[in-house]
């Protein structure tokens, strides 16, 4: 008994000591402290280590021009390791231990799914980069987003590809096997249906297939303008190179499982016409964006991704809130005062004009706020992505 | 439309053949179901992805290639894991556990040394474009698939049926013990048969593997469990019933997407296979008495 008493002793000794250190070095750094919480280690750490680079470049260049107000930001980031626990564990403690105005992440839907409703419940703003699943923003009115979902996306792209290779009416591919692939399959079916876009035949193929010529033959004869493709790059190259061998020409308009530039490697030769939407791209040559794709790539000497766009936008439409608020010092005060002022926040940065949309719960009341942008769609050409307007 | 259906569904069908066949040979000679064939055939199609890409083999090479070197790996499977099990007698669910631990070995290994996401063979090794014959659209490969299965089975058929090894095959596959009093050597045949066999689904690999343009760690799996299918329904070991069910299979693929709806694909399919097996419950060429070679 003693010698557990003992032990107690002296971790409390330790964690007395480290709150100290912790909050003197923090007094004389900065005067905002902002909450991260990402995946840093484990399976999703490579988009988590780009969400965190985005945000510290975001950081480095909101300080280097003054601050917000004069006051300078400081990150305090944790590893929530891509886990529902670990990233409770992270918000509780950049919540309750580290004090912070507000948070972003976690990196993955699952994720924020368990730990938003802490934030919410500490009237806290937590703020998502990356979590696209439904009923995130639904959790209450202190959870925000910029990540677009795919629900967002898809009728864009749609519209788009129809506008400007004059589509008419669509064939259906996809794969009934897979939660990804079914559920972008439901989001394109209601976009058709909302554009009153006639469907051909709708076909679907399972995990594994090789062939897919059966499927191909009969879309062929209902003689489509475009073939809608909701599949993971894994049968979905195959799917574009018989297509093209059987001398279906037409464009595939593909969902977020198509979004990746191995299509140019998988579907050599027939890779060409396929559509696909995405918050950002690189082809994307505005100032704001050239900007953000020059400063990461000389800090981070590689080159950014959706993920580090999107988290380096977050950072400065914070900032913008975080301008409009006048700090008294009371920190449940000045974490409301974050919250009021966010949703009305507009910028143009590295994905382009943004906007917060309120969105409701299920009951019908007003909850949270999702991204309002318009994603880019683009087409394959060669071995590029090429934009349309 | 209907030209095109019945074209694909004979080379989607060959496509099946040729995994069954080397699969149903080691079935009829040594007794076993062997279920690392799906992940000897992925070994195969990586083996001739690395001769291509690493020691720019042409085709022809990489397939000679991808042959000898899954067949190493089924003789190696036959002399340290299977051999032991038929020394201790041990009882037929054994070895098809045994199989399935090689099956996940080789599939982690070939993902730890090249990845999980999907490769392909470089697109210049064949003409990717497709012929036009009488309205129907035909790539090189599915006439070289056609082509290789008949071609397989027609040999593996004559030197079963009409050659001095083939008579003793059969009498090994009747009873190993017979054969061996009656002077064949046993042993050096499993061997054979192991080599030819693993060889045999690494080529399938490699061709499929150029049909479907996706290499995977996994991509043995569906293939495995369609193979096991296909010769059920040929009738145990019988090589003439798994190229005739892999057929049967392929055409029941095809037109039931093509008049039915793909939704029904495998409820379809697999329907048909479960109506022929209670009509025949060996198989369409096996028989009630005797395990065929």
């Amino acid at each position: 008994m003693n010698q557990i008493h003992g032990l107690a002793r002296i971790s409390c000794l330790a964690i007395a000591a480290a709150t100290a250190l912790g909050v003197a070095s923090a007094a004389q750094a900065a005067d905002i402290r902002i909450g991260v919480a990402e995946a840093l280690s484990g399976g999703a750490a490579q988009y988590g280590i780009s969400i965190r680079n985005g945000f510290q470049l975001a950081v480095e260049e909101i300080n280097a021009a003054g601050g917000v107000n004069g006051n300078k930001i400081e990150l305090v980031i944790e590893d929530e390791q891509g886990k529902k626990e670990e990233a409770i564990n992270a918000f509780k403690k950049l919540i309750f231990q580290d004090k912070a105005l507000m948070l972003f992440g976690p990196t993955l839907s699952n994720s924020a799914q368990a730990a938003d409703p802490i934030a919410q419940a500490s009237k806290i703003v937590v703020f998502g980069t990356s979590n696209t699943a439904d009923g995130i923003t639904t959790i209450g009115d202190h959870v925000f987003r910029n990540s677009v979902t795919e629900a967002d996306v898809l009728p864009v792209t749609i519209k788009t590809a129809a506008r400007v290779a004059n589509i008419k009416k669509v064939a259906v591919l996809y794969g009934n096997d897979d939660v990804f692939t079914k559920s972008g399959y439901d989001n394109f079916k209601k976009a058709l249906d909302d554009q009153k876009m006639p469907i051909t035949t709708t076909e679907t193929f399972a995990k594994g297939d090789v062939d897919f010529k059966a499927q191909l033959t009969k879309i062929k004869a209902t003689n489509p303008d475009a073939i809608v493709l909701s599949a993971l790059l894994a049968e979905g190259a195959p799917i574009m190179v018989q297509a093209r061998q059987l001398g279906l020409t037409v464009p595939f308009i593909g969902g977020n499982g198509m979004n990746s530039v191995k299509v140019f490697d998988l579907a050599k030769g027939a890779s060409d016409g396929l559509w696909v939407g995405s918050p950002w791209s690189i082809e994307n040559r505005t100032p704001q964006n050239n900007g953000f794709i020059v400063a990461y790539t000389k800090k981070y000497s590689s080159a950014p991704d959706q993920f580090a766009a999107q988290a380096y936008d977050a950072m400065h439409i914070a900032t913008e809130a975080l301008k409009k608020v006048k700090l008294s010092g009371d920190l449940a005060k000045d974490r409301e005062a974050v919250q009021a002022a966010l949703p009305a926040v507009k910028w143009t940065g590295a994905t382009g004009a943004f906007s917060f949309r309120r969105v409701n719960d299920k009951s019908g009341k007003p909850a949270g706020y999702d991204a309002n942008q318009v994603p880019i769609v683009s087409t394959t050409r060669g071995k590029n992505y090429e934009i349309e307007k | 439309m209907l030209e095109q259906q019945l074209f694909n569904a004979l080379s989607l069908g060959c496509v099946y053949a040729l995994f069954a066949l080397g699969f149903t040979l080691v079935f009829g000679v040594l007794g076993v179901i062997n279920l690392s064939q799906g992940a000897i055939f992925m070994v195969g199609a990586y083996a001739a992805l690395t001769a291509i890409t690493q020691l720019h083999a042409p085709l022809w090479a990489a397939i000679l290639f991808a042959f000898v070197f899954s067949g190493t790996v089924g003789l190696l499977i036959d002399r340290i894991v299977l051999k032991p099990l038929r020394k201790r007698d041990a009882p037929h669910l054994i070895p098809m556990i045994a199989t399935i631990g090689l099956g996940l070995a080789m599939n982690s290994l070939v993902q730890g040394l090249f990845g999980a996401e999907n490769q392909r063979f470089p697109s210049e090794i064949l003409p990717q474009d497709s012929l036009q014959i009488a309205g129907v659209s035909v790539t090189v490969l599915e006439l070289g698939i056609i082509l290789v299965s008949f071609v397989l089975m027609t040999v593996l058929m004559i030197t079963l049926k009409k050659t001095q090894l083939g008579r003793a095959l059969r009498a090994i596959a009747e009873s190993p013990k017979a054969a061996r009093l009656l002077g064949i050597n046993v042993e050096g045949l499993f061997m054979l048969t192991s080599f030819a066999a693993a060889g045999l689904g690494g080529i399938s690999g490699v061709l499929i593997g150029l049909y479907s343009n996706a290499l995977f760690p996994l991509m043995g799996q569906p293939m495995l469990h369609k193979g096991i299918a296909v010769i059920i329904l040929g009738g145990m070991g019988d090589i003439r019933g798994a190229m005739l069910a892999g057929l049967f299979l392929g055409f029941a693929e095809v037109l039931s997407v093509a008049y039915i709806g793909s939704n029904m694909r495998d409820a379809v399919a697999f329907g048909l296979l479960f109506l022929v097996l209670l009509v025949r419950p060996k198989g369409l060429f096996g028989s009630v008495q005797e395990r065929k070679v």
